[in-house]
Order: structure tokens, then C-alpha cells, then sequence
């Protein structure tokens, strides 16, 4: 018994031949916020999307532990199985039905505990009371940070225990931007463990408990979010570590 | 200063890429252009180079206003770009490759080709010397007869650059020259880069995400985000920069934090 939501152990995975993704392991804590940064190409996305059996695994364990103890391992499984054994996911782009109303991109997200969609939307919307007020809306019609929201509460509908965000900041403005970095804690007070990849790395990072670095596919810091916040080798990892003055002369 | 571009400026529908982007590249320099995904860094490279128009905005190339000036054009005064995905030709050898990209070829007309039938061929023979000469350089040679379609994503690129060479250029848009180059090959890569600058005079101005490599071969650095260049400097400034640190990892004082 971990403690863990949570389990990932050396994990292999990659497109066509080539591996993105080297013996990556990160444990995200019950009813915790974990972040996942890195600079571009470390293989953030590539780390969530093979969580959650988008991408082949080659090699390694990801194991989602149930209340009861129960552990599975959601190696080759299909998104959908794993959507019903409790863990979600909110991708990046293409995130709702943009021709659907709110409350079918809702119902849809409930598919797996469809008889229960009121009692689920009830809990979705203490933490995301403004859906409310736009369940007979076009998703198309949405704000950037509304329709975020909605990909949220799509993904809570299924009543998850660990959901998953890829970059739920990237392309909206500052302000809204905040936003999101508070909805994830109002999300994760309504005891949903989050797993988020960001590119705001300090953002993130100062809303979650703790963090991993990922470099070129594998893990290469990680610790207490408030530590990783002021480590300067995160600085150096996303900017470069030597410089033009530092370089060895070479001829 | 080689090349200058002033209050550059580019939207699609509503979408402002380029925002107001002033920069400079002094001659016989190497230059890193960086900056977060979506900071504009390849819009900007599609308006100096001409294949796009920018809505407002002058860039000036070796004191000419290029700006309205098309692709051919400006690749003809000398500032030629290479590509982030190798355009090499994968039916034709390297050395075909390369040959293609000289500059003021003969034998294009049939008129050309029939009567001055020795000129031509004689101009032929001439950039075929120089190809197989840029081949080299590249240490290529053994691939001369090669299609480039079985080539490696870096000796792709290789030949991008050996074609860029041919036609002479004074400066070079080089849009990340070690995405998909295999670790062995980026070292050879980089040296070519350095080598170039050292050997031929040619001034660099580089798009490319390994921070390690942009610092390294830099004389400066240009950094952009949100459609604006938000410093300029020496590497070692730069990575001290509070605002490119900012750019790259996220504000420091979130509310969220707070909260």
C-alpha cells in the first residue's frame, strides 16, 4: 500500500521506431497536484498520452491504484477501459465538440456512469460553477477559458480519481490563464488526484505539491513543487547550460 | 549592421504572429533567434526572406529595402534560408541536389543550349566543380552519387546546406538546424555552422529549440515571445534575463499561488 494513485515504472514508449520515452518513472500521490515540466521535446505530452494508452508502451508499468488497494496495470489497455477504471484525460487541443451543446459535451464525458449524470454534474459544478449558467450553449460559442473549463467538467464527468492535463494554459490569455491554475485546485478539492504537463512551468508549479523535470524523454529533477520552483538547474535546463564564453575552445 | 528589420509587423485572420519586431544582425555574425513556442520566430523568418508579406514593417538588407522584394529575389542578393524539414529532391542524387542550386545557370533555354552549346557545357562543368568542392566541405563525398531519398534526416540537411552555399549567399536563415539530426551528425552540423562563419564570411541568423547549442554558437541572442523581441544579448545575459526566464518557465508571482 504506496499511497499512490498513481505508479509509473520504467517506462519505454515512442512513434514508429523510435523511442520518446526512456525509463520514466513518477508516482503521483493520492489527492495530490503533480506537475510535469520540461522544455519543449522532453516528452511531456508523449509521458500522458501513453499513460493513458494514446501511445504504445514498450516497455515498463503504469499502475492505477484503486480506493480499495486493487492495482491495474493500464499497459496496452484502451483509453476507454481506463476512462471507466477512473483515471481521464484532457487533451491539449480538440478537447470538445465544438457543434454540441455544453450539457451533450457533458453527457457525453458520463458516458461511463451514464445514470448518474445529475448527481455528477452536482459535484462538477462546486468546482466549476460557471458551467451552469452555459449548459444550453454552443461549445463552439465559448471563450478560450470557458471551453477549457467545459474539457475540464467533460472529463470530471466520468468521475475520475486521477485526472490527467496536457497543458491546460497553452493559447489563452494571462488573466484566463490564472484562472485555469485556480480551477485546478478547485478541481483537485473535490478529492480528484491531477496529473498536469505545462509549459508555464512556475505556474504550475507553485499550484502543485510536487514536481518532475523531464529532459529528452527522461526524468532528470524532480521534488517538492516549492523546491523545483527555485532550483536554478530548472533555469538551465529550459536555457541552456553552457554559453559561448563558457564553451571549451575546439578547433 | 547586414541585416535590420524595424517594427515588423503580421497577423493571420485574428491571430497577430509578428507584433512590432525590431532587430538587427551584424555582419559575419552568428545570431540565435529563440523563444517559446509561438513567439513568431519563423513568421519572422517568412517576411525577411520574402515569403510573406509583412502588413507593415522594413527590413533592410545590406542597405537595400527588402521588404516588398520576393523570395527569388532576395535569395539572388544573397540572404538565402534553409529549411527547419529538408526540401532536398529525393529522386535526384546529391550531387543533382546540389548542382540545382547554383546561381546563373545557362542551358535553362533551348535557344541557349543549341547554339551556345559550349558555353554551357562549359558552365556546367564549372558548377560541378563547385558542387563536388561544397560536398566535400560538407564530408559528404562518399555520398555524391547517393539519391537523397535514402539519405538520414542530417545528411538531408547537409545537402539543404551544401545547396545553400551554391548559390553564394552573404547571410543565411538557418530554421533549426538540429531538429531531427541525429546526435553524431549535430556535432559535424555544428562545426559546418562554425566553419562557414569562420571560412566563407557568411552571417547566420539561427531558429533552434536545444538551448545548448543556440548558446554555444552564438555571438548573440534574440529572443522573442508573444510577437516581440523581448531582449537581445549575449548568451550569458540572456540566460540570466529575468523577462526570457519568464517567457520560458512562466510568471514567478502567479495568483493561483497565493490563493
Amino acid at each position: 500500500m504506496t499511497g499512490n494513485v498513481l505508479t509509473v515504472s520504467g517506462l519505454h514508449a515512442g512513434y514508429g521506431d523510435e523511442d520518446i520515452l526512456h525509463d520514466v518513472a513518477i508516482d503521483v500521490p493520492r489527492g495530490a497536484i503533480v506537475a510535469i515540466i520540461g522544455p519543449n521535446g522532453s516528452g511531456k505530452s508523449t509521458l500522458l498520452k501513453t499513460i493513458y494508452g494514446l501511445v504504445r508502451t514498450r516497455k515498463g508499468a503504469v499502475v492505477l491504484h484503486a480506493a480499495d488497494g486493487a492495482t491495474t496495470d493500464l499497459v496496452n489497455m484502451r483509453p476507454s477501459a481506463i476512462t471507466a477504471l477512473g483515471l481521464n484525460i484532457v487533451p491539449q487541443i480538440a478537447n470538445v465538440f465544438p457543434d454540441l451543446s455544453v450539457r451533450e459535451n457533458l453527457e457525453i464525458g458520463a458516458t461511463p456512469i451514464r445514470n448518474r449524470f445529475d448527481a455528477q454534474f452536482a459535484k462538477v459544478s462546486a468546482a466549476l460553477p460557471l458551467l451552469r449558467g452555459m449548459l444550453s450553449k454552443r461549445a463552439a460559442t465559448l471563450s478560450g477559458g470557458q471551453r477549457q473549463m467545459l474539457a475540464v467538467g467533460r472529463a470530471l464527468m466520468s468521475d475520475p480519481r486521477l485526472l490527467i492535463l496536457d497543458e491546460p494554459s497553452a493559447g489563452l490569455a494571462p488573466k484566463v490563464q490564472d484562472k485555469v491554475f485556480e480551477m485546478v485546485k478547485d478541481v483537485n478539492a473535490l478529492g480528484v488526484s491531477v496529473l498536469m504537463v505545462e509549459q508555464r512551468a512556475r505556474q504550475c508549479l507553485a499550484v502543485a505539491e510536487y514536481g518532475y523535470v523531464l529532459e529528452q524523454g527522461r526524468n532528470r529533477l524532480e521534488g517538492r513543487a516549492g523546491d523545483l520552483l527555485v532550483n536554478p538547474e530548472v533555469i538551465r535546463l529550459y536555457l541552456g547550460r553552457g554559453s559561448r564564453a563558457a564553451a571549451a575552445p575546439r578547433e | 549592421m547586414l541585416l535590420e528589420a524595424s517594427e515588423l509587423r503580421k497577423s493571420f485572420g485574428g491571430v497577430v504572429a509578428v507584433d512590432g519586431a525590431s532587430f538587427e544582425v551584424a555582419e559575419g555574425s552568428i545570431t540565435g533567434l529563440i523563444g517559446p513556442n509561438g513567439a513568431g520566430k519563423t513568421t519572422a523568418f517568412n517576411l525577411i526572406s520574402g515569403f510573406l508579406r509583412a502588413d507593415a514593417g522594413a527590413v533592410r538588407f545590406a542597405g537595400s529595402r527588402i521588404e516588398r522584394w520576393r523570395g527569388d529575389r532576395i535569395a539572388r542578393a544573397g540572404l538565402v534560408r534553409v529549411f527547419q524539414t529538408p526540401r532536398v529532391l529525393t529522386k535526384m542524387t546529391v550531387l543533382e541536389n546540389v548542382m540545382l542550386a547554383a546561381k546563373n545557370q545557362l542551358g535553362e533555354g533551348l535557344f541557349l543550349a543549341l547554339a551556345a552549346h559550349a558555353r554551357v557545357a562549359k558552365r556546367e562543368r564549372e558548377v560541378r566543380e563547385r558542387a563536388l568542392a561544397t560536398i566535400e566541405t560538407l564530408g559528404l563525398t562518399h555520398l555524391v552519387d547517393a539519391f537523397a531519398g535514402t539519405l538520414s534526416g542530417g545528411q538531408r540537411k547537409l545537402v539543404e546546406l551544401g545547396r545553400a552555399l551554391m548559390a553564394e549567399p552573404r547571410m543565411i536563415l538557418l530554421d533549426e538546424p538540429m531538429a531531427g539530426v541525429a546526435p553524431v551528425l549535430a556535432e559535424q552540423l555544428l562545426d559546418h555552422i562554425r566553419k562557414l562563419r569562420v571560412e566563407h564570411g557568411v552571417t547566420m541568423l539561427v531558429i533552434e529549440h536545444d538551448m545548448d547549442v543556440v548558446m554555444t554558437i552564438s555571438d548573440r541572442i534574440i529572443v522573442m515571445d508573444e510577437g516581440r523581441v523581448i531582449a537581445d544579448g549575449l548568451p550569458d545575459e540572456i540566460q540570466r534575463n529575468e523577462r526570457v526566464i519568464e517567457a520560458y518557465l512562466g510568471r514567478l508571482d502567479s495568483k493561483a499561488a497565493e490563493a
